[in-house]
């Protein structure tokens, strides 16, 4: 899996004793918007002649927030968008999942996670994924009504399903967010 | 059942991705499904940050983890980079521990 806030969701869900289902759930629905990354990234990465079809599964695999972010910042259709996403695409990737693997095998050598405060950690790695996004006064009170209202689910549910009542939250302030702007 | 969800999760992201280049144009430009899945990650991302700062299995509890929070916040706010952010909470959390001034 390469997209981090799913991966972490994933993770998260599951190590606080969620299901497959909810775990999965969760990371999928973090993950929808690469469809939509590249969706806009089609123009930037054309090429003159027809792309293979491995390139288009490899471009596939790269695509992610930072490398939608570093190719749109080119023309569409030109050379530098293309390697600019490859460029980041391919860096991230290596690093990524250099650093994931350290991660796996280091963590077989701890005792308790607590005592170095990585539980703490984990909290603080989502609200870093989270800060960048909070752009405007409706997303800051989306995120305070998500939160609330997985935390009141957490006493009545099972672990895992408290985070996907979120996605319910965000469908209702869409609509809300719909109605005023017509 | 670590495994089956690492697979399957895998899969279905790297689908999700694909079906952005391969779906006709017309399916993924809905306005509504847009504004959506730009809503999603803000709302997931606060349900975790919550749930993961304040349960146990299907308990709440304050303990070291908000004081981590805190402090992520706070280095946030001094546009600290990702990294410095995580060993920040974590620092905190552990070092309230060691000190035993928190659970």
């Amino acid at each position: 899996m390469f997209t981090g806030a799913s991966q972490f969701a994933l993770v998260g869900v599951l190590g606080a004793g969620g299901g497959v289902l909810a775990a999965v759930l969760t990371a999928l629905l973090l993950g929808a918007r690469n469809s939509l990354y590249a969706l806009s990234l089609r123009p930037y990465l054309r090429t003159p002649t027809a792309p293979s079809t491995w390139r288009i599964l490899g471009q596939a695999q790269l695509t992610i927030d930072e490398s939608t972010a570093m190719a749109i910042r080119y023309p569409e259709g030109s050379r530098q968008a293309r390697h600019a996403f490859l460029a980041t695409g391919l860096a991230i990737f290596v690093l990524w999942n250099i650093g994931t693997l350290i991660g796996a095998l280091g963590a077989a050598a701890l005792d308790d996670p607590r005592t170095l405060g990585l539980d703490a950690a984990v909290p603080a790695g989502f609200i870093a994924l989270l800060w960048p996004r909070l752009r405007d006064r409706s997303l800051i009170a989306l995120a305070l009504v998500s939160a609330a209202v997985a935390l009141a689910l957490v006493p009545v549910l099972q672990p895992g399903l408290p985070v996907l009542s979120a996605a319910l939250v965000a469908v209702v302030a869409e609509r809300l967010i719909a109605r005023r702007s017509t | 059942m670590i495994w089956p969800a690492v697979i399957i999760g895998s899969l279905g992201a790297y689908l999700l991705k694909l079906a952005g280049y391969v779906v006709p144009e017309r399916v993924l430009e809905n306005e509504r499904l847009r504004r959506l899945t730009a809503l999603l990650p803000v709302a997931l991302l606060a349900a975790l940050v919550a749930v993961q700062t304040f349960s146990v299995g299907t308990a709440l509890q304050v303990d070291a983890r908000l004081a981590g929070l805190a402090a992520a916040i706070v280095a946030l706010i001094l546009r600290a980079p990702f990294l410095v952010v995580v060993l920040v909470a974590a620092v905190t959390a552990a070092v309230l521990r060691a000190t035993g001034l928190s659970v």
